[in-house]
């Protein structure tokens, strides 16, 4: 799979419709700031999106109509609001084609639909000697939480590595498979890069060797469509705040047959059917983890989130974004000095990128007095970092509100950074 | 609105783009690391101390413009202080970036490290510019444990 989409002229299905980013742009109160006096250039998506006024209409709404605790009242708010609250789940499972609503766990976001499968499933079925496998290009989210797995149980975990361009080596990848591999841990888009995952080719390697896989998939979210069926993945995580919803929620993504045979992450309300002080009787799923009251106005505004960005259209969004990425990387590769990191053929959403001479740090400040918000540092992925020898990158990182305009905006910033700097 | 260039003064680019003291001296008998873990800034300040004084002084690392000028400017200051006199530029330093603002105060033992006035209007980069005097303080204290602006 790839994912740019056909572009070529008479390629055969008819070419999505454009999107009316103008209009869009409106929904979103946020982009009409200015900053240090300029116009706000919002290009740091991949830590976080702007939200749409349908999401924050729907936490207003919550809490000014509504506000009730779930799944245990009998009175109207709370009916309305366990409506609500099981209405995003279902909306949710939509969004990733998931088979059953059941399979949908709301947790506070990807990081913890990780630590989440690595609490219950990693500690059932991982043991010493068995062996994980992560990639080179791993958030710390989707690295942490494995190696506290591999030091607690003696196990080892594996990573595919990439090339220069920043594409994983799969022949390396189906060499590290092995009858001690429990689980497949990989980004479906990585966020310091931009690349894209042949997340196919990953699973059905597994696959055939019967081992599990989890994507991440937080940074894929708001760039492509997603369809846990047809990928074929036992796991997929995603956060709420990166595909336009609020923060505090996200998805975890479970087959039912691997959920139903996990035990449950914490213990507290919600998550039983009946507590002794001698045994205590777990609930069904997805209830089963889910202990506690949740975070329901976030659910229910993600929910807000995926109706959303489902109306707007993730193929039409994936088309307009591939158009924006080339012209970003052509605005990049006219200034001097600029080199990009991560310049692999299948990319999503993210320019990472370095200034001849110029610390990343410097280059967000100057950045940031143009209004041009860009995030600077290792992007949580230090490993990444290291691979291409260098401390830290500038990322620019898209969503379909960008336009070509604010591309030339980041070009013109960088060019002034040049310029402070004598270049 | 703040100029860019109150944080990238040209005596502070002049520094960034060629650091002083940038090596290891061979007869330091103090060191200390300190890293930002925020953005990967990293440096490591070498004394040599004799008699209750700086006799040589110098760093290395990566860093950005800022941190990168503080640490060369720092080294140009220090060289030939007592260790008390050390001790009290560090404090001015630190009162300069994060003290209450008093644009009648001078800080004449500062020298040219005034220009980093400048940086007190750009919050997110203080950090940048103190790094290299948090390790100064542990090296004067002669604490070995690794220095972050965290603390």
């Amino acid at each position: 799979m790839s994912a740019r989409p056909a572009t070529a002229p008479g390629a055969g299905a008819p070419p999505p419709p454009a999107l009316d980013v103008e209009r869009l742009r409106a929904d979103f109160p946020i982009l009409a700031r200015r900053v240090h006096g300029k116009p706000l250039v919002y290009l740091d998506n991949a830590a976080t999106t702007q939200k749409p006024s349908a999401v924050i209409a729907a936490l207003t709404r919550y809490y000014s109509e509504y506000n009730a605790n779930i799944h245990r009242g009998v009175h109207l708010l709370s009916e309305e609001a366990t409506h609500a609250y099981e209405e995003a789940r279902t909306k949710a499972q939509r969004f990733v084609n998931a088979a059953r609503r059941e399979e949908i766990v709301f947790v506070r976001g990807a990081t913890e639909g990780i630590n989440l499968v690595a609490a219950t499933f990693g500690r059932a079925r991982v043991g010493a000697g068995d062996e994980i496998v992560i990639s080179a290009y791993e958030h710390h989210s989707n690295i942490v939480p494995w190696q506290m797995l591999c030091d607690e149980k003696g196990a080892r975990l594996r990573v595919i590595p990439m090339d220069d361009r920043g594409e994983l080596v799969l022949e390396e990848y189906e060499k590290l498979l092995g009858p001690r591999t429990r689980l497949v841990a990989v980004s479906y888009v990585s966020n310091a890069l931009g690349t894209v995952t042949p997340v196919a080719r990953i699973v059905a390697a597994a696959r055939r060797q019967g081992v599990p896989v989890l994507l991440d998939a937080a940074q894929a979210a708001p760039h492509l469509a997603l369809d846990v069926q047809a990928l074929g993945c036992d796991f997929l995580a995603l956060s709420s705040h990166k595909m336009f919803g609020p923060t505090g929620v996200g998805i975890l993504y479970g087959r039912a047959a691997q959920l139903e045979a996990m035990p449950p992450y914490q213990g507290g309300g919600d998550m039983i059917l009946s507590v002794t002080f001698a045994k205590t009787q777990y609930n069904a799923l997805p209830y089963k983890f889910e202990a506690g009251t949740p975070n329901i106005a976030d659910v229910i505004a993600f929910g807000a989130a995926v109706d959303y960005l489902s109306a707007v259209g993730l193929d039409a969004v994936a088309a307009y974004e591939d158009a924006l990425l080339r012209h970003g990387t052509a605005v990049l590769e006219a200034i001097p000095g600029v080199r990009l990191v991560g310049t692999a053929p299948a990319k999503a959403g993210v320019l990472s990128f370095l200034v001849d001479g110029i610390h990343p740090h410097d280059v967000g400040s100057i950045l940031d007095r143009e209004g041009v918000a860009v995030r600077t540092g290792h992007h949580c992925a230090q490993p990444v970092m290291e691979r291409f020898g260098i401390p830290a990158t500038v990322r620019a990182s898209l969503a379909f509100y960008n336009t070509a305009a604010e591309l030339d905006a980041l070009g013109a910033g960088l060019r002034k950074a040049n310029e402070v700097f004598g270049r | 609105m703040t100029d860019l260039r109150d944080l990238y003064q040209e005596v502070i680019i002049d520094h960034a783009k060629h650091p002083r003291n940038f090596r290891k001296p061979e007869g330091a008998n103090r060191t200390a690391e300190g890293v930002n873990p925020l953005c990967g800034d990293q440096v490591t300040l070498y004394l040599e101390v004799a008699d209750g004084t700086i006799r040589d002084i110098a760093f290395q690392g990566s860093g950005c413009a800022i941190s990168t000028a503080s640490a060369s400017m720092m080294t140009e200051l220090l060289k030939t202080k007592t260790l008390t006199e050390a001790d009290r530029i560090a404090e001015r330093f630190h009162e300069l970036l994060t003290g209450a603002p008093d644009p009648s105060a001078e800080a004449p033992e500062l020298g040219k490290l005034a220009v980093f006035a400048g940086v007190r209007e750009f919050p997110v980069r203080v950090k940048c510019a103190t790094l290299v005097w948090h390790s100064l303080r542990a090296a004067l204290a002669d604490d070995h444990r690794v220095v972050t602006t965290e603390e």
